[in-house]
């Protein structure tokens, strides 16, 4: 590359140092002997060791495992309905209320977003809990998947639908048998996005949770507020730890895929 | 009709959880707070029938947003929290352009690593990232220890509750946002165009302001409202990294909410924030079409 | 040898159409895509329609499809009303211009997916799939998916997909618009094969005229939603009802004048000091009506010299266009008219007897050419 010089070198260098050495710093501490979270005092896992004793973060763990699990798959269902009906439903009356209630919780301050559904859940005495979390995530999460879903929908050759038809298909054959598949690239990150949304999210849940269920951003928080703790440096490496292994697996995958689709293409097109 | 079916279910939904929470967020803005729990006064008696509704209007008032106006402490947040949002969108921008130019000049090969490194932050914890600062920058931090070790400094930099933190944490969890679109922006750029430009008499660096930049103006554009608009409403990183003196809005409501326990002034904050945001929102949403339109 | 039976069910009035367009107008908001339209289409015939894009010809072979329903009139396939059956209840199969390949499945289920929509046994489908397979010659790509195959390949998948099902009438979209014009033309010839070894009903939709002239029985020629003219490809070349389709296909020059019956004879007015052109024609035309006088530019013919023609036109070359088997040369007359003639090359190297700014004539016989009133 001619224009590939020494600034961005040092741009890119600088760039990555920036975003990547905190989340190094912390997951160097997570191992450190000390209580005193900015002296290193030794190799040490005894904080990954209290943090498997500690009850409290276990069960927050598990709740929040549950409202991801659960948001994220009624997130994607409706959320994928939503994006075919964007993309595919033509007109119909108050379509364009529609698309706002799709867009505006995108760009909603999560304060809001949580404060109103608070006032609902209040207003017609829905006890809080699980249930009311999962209600809150669903309802921001959907938004996200239908705006993947749907920008794989716009792109989707539409003949294949049509094809389908023509074959003997259902309409709801068609979609299982031929636009399912083809998209189920997009539902699934659709699905993996929605599940992220739900474990990290703090406001919403902090809204919306009840005594009878906190989630572990709603733990930590609390922790964290008091300032910085080994045991909390650990449960973030553990985070941090599984999230890179999935997307770097993902992209792995990703990019065989493709390589794969790209060799035979070239070997059709030599015949 | 599976058609009808199919448009009810996500709209049902989308109307009882977001439509119907943000008008009862409206009402109760504007009703009176007298005891600090609902009920709320004026109650809809639905059995009056249009009576009722009108006695229900009458009694609704402005009196919280008075309140708001009168009350200098929300005057100063709703400023306060544009300045920091203004600032760190400037900051945002000038350390993500630099970093996304440098990456849609790299080797194509390299491309789709370099694209996974700035999305990987994405995927991580939102808290975890901001925590992560908070070691760093405290006074007895990483960052103190290593400017004393290197002897730029002789008394520990009390950084950690200040506005800085608060600027460092925005810029550092929102860059991705101002890269991506930039990058996207650059990386469709045609390399002819700069080398026309070189063939028709500029420099590299006239090149650059009279090509470059006019041909990421959406990404910039898009960039900048994709950082200053959460900004604006930002509660976690006001709370963990600023100081008592940072005020943002999002941190007021919060307070104002589980704190004084004073929901109709809580609400009135949230319109107004609201309101707020509606102009860049519509500004952002005419940037998109535009780039839609210019791809054709 | 006996000859074999002139192939024109739209000529024997005994025929029942296979397809009947009753008086169908489609409209998309205030865009008229269909006019009116009443068309008969028989069995066992190679349809084509012919126009350019927007003439509606894609609209129409939709509504045969069950993809488009009509604004106004009716559809009937084998006298059974249309309107209200959905695509998946038709006995009409669709080849899609983008082949509409499912990128998912293989070769193999591609082709059975249709087939399993129906209660057919496995060993049904797979003698069939197997038969549709040879039948295109691709029993080598079965398991392959169709990014592993080539683009004539996958054009044949298509093919084999849309007649698994042995629809009574098979719509082809374009079907060879993608390929590459050397192979186009070997499909061609394999698309008319097929048509006739399968005995299905083919209505082709494309805008390539020399496509449609190839393989059609007979052709509809398009515009602005209305049939202009359906004729066999020789009747719609040679004796064309008006000055589009004569456009339209091929190459052509249209002279304007004023009628007159002289005998047998027209003679057509042109230009003040030029001869009448003659012509023959059985339209009836008023004494001095406008008229349009089109002819081929191979009927007409090139010479140095004054030639014994019945047509004869004085003019100077203005332009000659080499296109190696044969010569267009554009002869400029006095009046400014443009008349293109064309001679084959069948000697090489041909003594250029003829060149930029030579004087020449141009002749044709009398019924070279054809009376337009539009």
């Amino acid at each position: 590359m001619k224009r590939f010089s020494w600034f961005n070198i040092t741009a890119l260098t600088l760039g990555f140092a920036f975003l990547y050495l905190p989340m190094i710093i912390l997951v160097i501490y997570s191992f450190n002997e000390s209580k005193l979270v900015t002296v290193w005092a030794g190799f040490s896992t005894k904080w990954y060791a209290e943090l498997m004793q500690n009850e409290a973060f276990l069960n927050a763990a598990w709740v929040t495992i549950k409202v991801a699990v659960f948001s994220s798959t009624l997130a994607t269902v409706l959320g994928t309905m939503a994006a075919y009906v964007l993309v595919r439903a033509g007109r119909f009356s108050g379509r364009t209320l529609f698309s706002g209630m799709i867009y505006a919780p995108l760009v909603m301050p999560e304060v809001i977003t949580g404060l109103s559904l608070l006032l609902l859940f209040i207003g017609i005495g829905l006890d809080r809990g699980v249930l009311t979390i999962v209600l809150a995530h669903t309802t921001f999460a959907m938004c996200y998947v239908s705006v993947v879903v749907s920008s794989r929908l716009v792109s989707f050759d539409r003949s294949l639908e049509e094809a389908a038809l023509d074959l003997g298909c259902s309409p709801w054959q068609a979609f299982r048998l031929v636009t399912l598949p083809i998209i189920a690239p997009a539902v699934i990150s659709g699905w993996l996005l929605a599940f992220t949304l739900s474990l990290d999210d703090l406001v919403i849940a902090s809204f919306t949770a009840g005594p009878s269920a906190t989630t572990l951003p709603i733990k930590i928080f609390s922790a964290v507020r008091l300032g910085v703790s080994p045991e909390i440096n650990a449960l973030s490496t553990i985070m941090i730890a599984i999230v890179t292994v999935g997307v770097i697996s993902a992209s792995l995958i990703s990019k065989q895929a493709s390589l794969k689709q790209q060799r035979d293409e070239q070997a059709a097109a030599r015949g | 009709m599976r058609r009808a079916a199919l448009i009810a279910v996500p709209y049902f939904w989308l109307l009882a959880l977001f439509l119907v929470p943000f008008l009862i967020v409206m009402k109760i803005s504007l009703s009176d707070g007298a005891l600090a729990i609902p009920p709320y006064t004026p109650q809809l008696d639905i059995a009056e029938g249009w009576n009722g509704l009108k006695t229900f209007l009458s009694e609704l008032d402005f009196e919280n947003f008075v309140f708001l106006t009168t009350d200098d402490l929300y005057w100063k947040a709703y400023l306060s929290s544009f300045k920091i949002a203004l600032i760190s969108t400037s900051l945002a921008l000038l350390i993500g352009y630099p970093i996304a130019y440098s990456m849609a000049r790299a080797a194509p090969e390299w491309r789709p690593t370099l694209l996974m490194l700035i999305i990987l932050p994405f995927w991580t914890s939102f808290l975890i990232r901001v925590y992560a600062w908070m070691g760093i920058l405290a006074n007895e931090g990483l960052l103190n220890q290593f400017l004393l070790w290197t002897g730029i400094i002789s008394e520990p930099l009390t950084i950690l509750n200040t506005n800085t933190a608060v600027y460092i944490g925005i810029v550092y969890t929102y860059l991705p946002f101002m890269i991506l679109p930039i990058y996207s922006a650059l990386e469709k750029m045609d390399d002819s165009l700069l080398e026309a430009a070189e063939d028709l008499g500029c420099s590299r660096t006239s090149a650059f302001w009279l090509v470059t930049i006019p041909l990421s103006k959406t990404g910039i554009i898009a960039g900048c409202f994709l950082v200053f608009i959460p900004t604006l409403g930002e509660f976690v990183i006001p709370s963990l990294l600023g100081g008592s003196q940072t005020l943002m809005i999002g941190k007021v409501l919060w307070e104002e909410f589980f704190n004084n326990r004073d929901w109709p002034v809580a609400s009135a904050v949230a319109i107004i924030l609201l309101l707020i945001l509606i102009i860049p929102i519509i500004l952002f949403q005419r940037n998109e079409q535009k780039q839609r339109e210019m791809e054709g | 040898m006996a000859q074999q039976p002139v192939f024109a069910p739209w000529d024997d009035p005994t025929q029942t159409p296979l397809i009947t367009f009753q008086n169908v107008t489609k409209r998309f908001g205030d865009f008229v895509a269909i006019d009116d339209l009443t068309q008969h289409i028989y069995e066992r015939e190679f349809f084509a329609l012919l126009g350019p894009s927007g003439c509606g010809k894609t609209t129409m072979m939709r509504m045969l499809g069950g993809f488009e329903t009509p604004s106004e009139g009716k559809i009937s396939i084998s006298g059974r009303d249309m309107n209200k059956v959905p695509p998946n209840k038709r006995a009409v199969n669709m080849m899609f211009q983008s082949y509409a390949l499912f990128p998912h499945l293989s070769i193999y289920e591609n082709i059975a997916f249709g087939l399993r929509r129906t209660d057919m046994d496995k060993d049904a489908i797979d003698a069939r799939v197997a038969e549709m397979l040879k039948l295109t010659r691709l029993e080598k790509f079965a398991r392959r998916k169709p990014h592993q195959i080539s683009g004539g390949q996958r054009q044949r998948v298509a093919l084999a997909r849309s007649l698994a099902k042995a629809p009574k009438l098979l719509l082809l979209d374009e079907p060879l618009g993608a390929l590459d014009k050397k192979l186009r033309q070997d499909t061609q010839f394999e698309l008319m094969d097929i048509q006739e070894k399968t005995g299905t009903t083919f209505v082709i939709v494309t805008h390539d005229q020399e496509e449609a002239m190839t393989v059609a029985s007979r052709v509809a020629v398009m515009d602005e939603g209305r049939i202009i003219q359906v004729a066999t490809p020789d009747a719609i070349y040679e004796a064309p009802n008006s000055t589009y389709v004569a456009d339209f296909i091929g190459d052509v020059n249209i002279i304007e004048g004023k009628a007159t019956r002289k005998g047998d004879k027209t003679h057509i007015a042109w230009a003040e000091g030029q001869p009448d052109i003659i012509g023959s024609t059985t339209r009836d035309f008023s004494e001095g009506q406008t008229c349009h006088f089109a002819i081929r530019p191979e009927k007409v013919a090139i010479s140095p010299d004054k030639p014994d023609a019945p047509n004869a036109l004085h003019g100077k070359i203005l332009d000659i266009a080499y296109l190696g088997n044969i010569s267009t040369y554009h002869v400029e007359l006095p009046t400014g008219h443009i008349i293109k003639a064309q001679t084959a090359n069948t000697r090489r190297l041909a003594r250029r007897s003829l060149t930029w700014e030579d004087d020449v004539w141009v002749s044709f016989t009398d019924t070279a050419g054809v009376l337009l009133d539009r």
